[in-house]
């Protein structure tokens, strides 16, 4: 069987009620989504969350317990690897070790029966920019060689959906940024759908178009990197993608486009469309880079001390105790040279009410703030 | 030698004194083994060559050599005993094709199958060296014999006449050296499918290769090493076995080990059994070389 029938469905790849449950705890948990075609989708969460075993479940290597995968509209849930149109990159790049740079490559094609597969071996090392090294063994080139001739040996195969599991958690930083456009580059040059799992909510942000933010085997909230990051759904979001200064308050009353709102004592302004939670008890967020120091924007908490101060080159990130006894982190561009404030200074704190977001007030302040950032 | 040599530089400073040392140590280390290897492989090896052209002075006592650069001793012995070296080495060649069937699948269950059970089926494997080697090979004449298990199994059947034996028959020699050296072919073929990263497996499937197909053009090639490393372990020792042959076989199964056996110990005719001794260890490394360079693999050994 040298000439496996690979189904050629086209279209949008639907996730329907997936689920996965191993012996004693469910990986993923009827989960559904939708990825339209030809976009760059990432798959985001902490080590457990899920997001390998749903990548694994796309690519057929693992079986789900319940739910439907499909391409367009035919269903691939129970079909073998060998017969999706899909490919992955995966983690470790899993090349092969015995042959050659260009035989690698040319592994999915040969499979397919494919007579003349030179000039697609060519044209795709040419796409990566590595057609010097067709006739080494992969042990020969560097991790980031290593990570695009992966890329290139599934892409050759121009299937519907690329995986990419985890596919620069081996690259140090420097490289990681560089492979990160270059991924992109890659991806909208053959506009196939790409779908990227990564723990790294920075790499998340700067790759793709939409984020699905997984925890505990469920989205948490899904969107584009600006939606996820200005309007997080959920604690868990708001502190796992960046940072957020989370504070419990009490909704007063809710009037025209604005809703008042108590923390500590004091009333602030929060606009209604920024509100995750109908409830009474809510937690107030906001950024980092968005609260002032010693301005007068229309939200103001009054005075706090600071009690660390660290000079970041781009801008300097300080933690101000309020009067309530809570650290805020806040970011102050240096556009104008560093600020002059020092640790124990009493700063006034305030911001303005449309960079606010509230949620649910029955959360853990600190949801997805310390869970482990290393790849699962 | 070495003590003599840190002595007489006393005088010298204290830190070339501490570097002369540390350039000492390797050697120190590789001492023992050296003293071994020459002690019992040189010496022996130059003492064989040399018995291997010894002559039987005329109207000597039994066992009685002296040396006279006698090269032809060489032909005499291999052209008296052509059988017997070509049926070692059928026999082995048998043996190790079949020891490679058997210990494949065993040797890919234990690695990718096994789970838990793995350290547990690799004491198995290793199991019958905890007894003696003699008595195993004993053991096997009881099995195939004319009232064993086997035997009457295949009586049983229609398609045997009933005066089947299988003791003191090649199939009996065969299964034998089978049998004792197939712990040496899974070992190595484990150790080298245990190896193989799962993830490439994956990867072939990933990239529409079915299960066989994943099977002949990643798993094989990448157990390449322990397929080499196996045959070499379970060839060489089987082509210069005699004791097999001496238990399971017959006058017609003798291999070459059986002939330079009886050479030295019955026939006391120590240049034909240094000669033969020789010209085994010549045409194994000659097969050897070739067998390496063939699998092309001499880069993984």
């Amino acid at each position: 069987m040298s000439n496996p029938k690979v189904s050629d469905s086209r279209g949008d790849l639907h996730l329907n009620r997936l689920t996965k449950r191993f012996a004693d705890f469910i990986a993923v948990d009827d989960l559904s989504l939708t990825v339209p075609r030809g976009s760059f989708f990432a798959l985001l969460g902490p080590s457990g969350c899920g997001k390998t075993t749903t990548l694994r479940m796309i690519a057929g290597l693992e079986e789900p317990t319940q739910g439907m995968i499909s391409i367009g509209d035919t269903d691939i849930t129970t079909a073998k690897p060998y017969r999706r149109p899909v490919n992955t990159v995966f983690q470790n790049y899993a090349l092969f070790p015995h042959l050659t740079i260009f035989e690698n490559i040319a592994f999915g094609l040969r499979r397919r029966g494919v007579k003349d597969v030179k000039k697609d071996v060519d044209n795709v090392l040419e796409l990566v920019e590595l057609g010097h090294l067709a006739e080494r063994k992969p042990n020969q080139l560097s991790g980031g060689q290593q990570q695009r001739i992966a890329v290139a040996r599934a892409i050759v195969n121009k299937p519907e959906v690329l995986l990419l599991d985890e596919p620069l958690g081996a690259l140090d930083l420097k490289l990681r940024r560089q492979m990160q456009i270059e991924l992109k580059r890659i991806q909208m040059e053959v506009g196939i759908t790409f779908i990227h799992v990564t723990h790294d909510q920075e790499e998340a942000m700067t790759m793709a178009d939409t984020i699905a933010v997984m925890n505990q085997g469920k989205i948490e909230q899904m969107g584009s990197p600006a939606e996820l990051y200005e309007s997080p759904k959920t604690a868990f979001v708001a502190n796992f993608l960046g940072q957020s200064n989370l504070i419990k308050g009490k909704v007063n009353s809710r009037s025209g486009t604005n809703a008042s709102v108590k923390i500590h004592g004091i009333d602030i302004e929060v606009p209604i469309a920024r509100m995750a939670s109908h409830g009474d008890r809510v937690l107030i967020g906001v950024r980092p880079e968005k609260l002032n120091i010693n301005a007068n924007s229309k939200n103001s908490i009054g005075n706090g001390t600071v009690t660390d101060a660290s000079f970041v080159g781009v801008s300097t990130q300080y933690l101000v105790k309020t009067s309530w006894n809570e650290e805020l982190v806040v970011f102050e561009q240096n556009d104008a040279g560093a600020p002059d404030i020092k640790v124990g200074d009493t700063v006034s704190i305030s911001w303005e009410p449309a960079h606010t977001f509230a949620l649910d007030g029955d959360q853990d302040l600190s949801a997805g703030a310390d869970v482990d950032h290393e790849a699962d | 030698m070495a003590f003599l040599h840190a002595t007489t530089h006393a005088s010298a400073p204290a830190i070339d004194n501490a570097a002369k040392k540390r350039s000492l140590t390797p050697y120190l280390l590789l001492l023992p083994g050296m003293v071994w290897l020459i002690g019992f492989f040189v010496l022996p090896i130059a003492t064989l060559a040399s018995t291997s052209t010894m002559t039987r002075p005329e109207g000597a006592a039994v066992g009685t050599y002296v040396q006279s650069l006698r090269f032809q001793n060489y032909l005499d012995a291999f052209s008296a005993n052509k059988d017997q070296f070509l049926r070692s080495f059928i026999y082995a060649g048998i043996a190790t094709l079949l020891a490679l069937a058997i210990a494949y699948p065993l040797a890919y269950m234990i690695a990718f199958k096994a789970g838990k059970m793995r350290s547990f089926l690799l004491v198995l494997v290793v199991a019958p060296f905890f007894t003696s080697f003699l008595l195993r090979t004993i053991a096997w004449t009881q099995i195939l014999g004319d009232e064993g298990p086997v035997v009457s199994f295949l009586k049983a059947l229609p398609f045997f006449s009933n005066d089947i034996r299988l003791t003191s028959t090649p199939f009996a020699v065969v299964s034998g050296l089978t049998y004792n050296f197939l712990p040496f072919m899974t070992l190595p073929l484990y150790a080298s499918l245990e190896r193989i990263d799962p993830r490439t497996l994956e990867a072939a499937g990933d990239l529409y290769a079915n299960g066989l197909t994943t099977f002949r053009r990643v798993t094989v090639p990448l157990s390449m090493p322990g397929v080499v490393a196996g045959t070499l372990l379970t060839f060489i020792p089987a082509a210069g076995d005699y004791v097999n042959a001496y238990l399971l076989g017959n006058p017609n199964t003798r291999m070459i080990g059986n002939v330079i056996d009886s050479r030295f110990f019955a026939i006391v005719d120590y240049p034909t059994a240094a000669a033969l001794s020789f010209t085994l260890m010549a045409a194994i490394l000659i097969l050897v070389t070739l067998y390496i360079r063939k699998s092309g693999t001499d880069e993984l050994v």
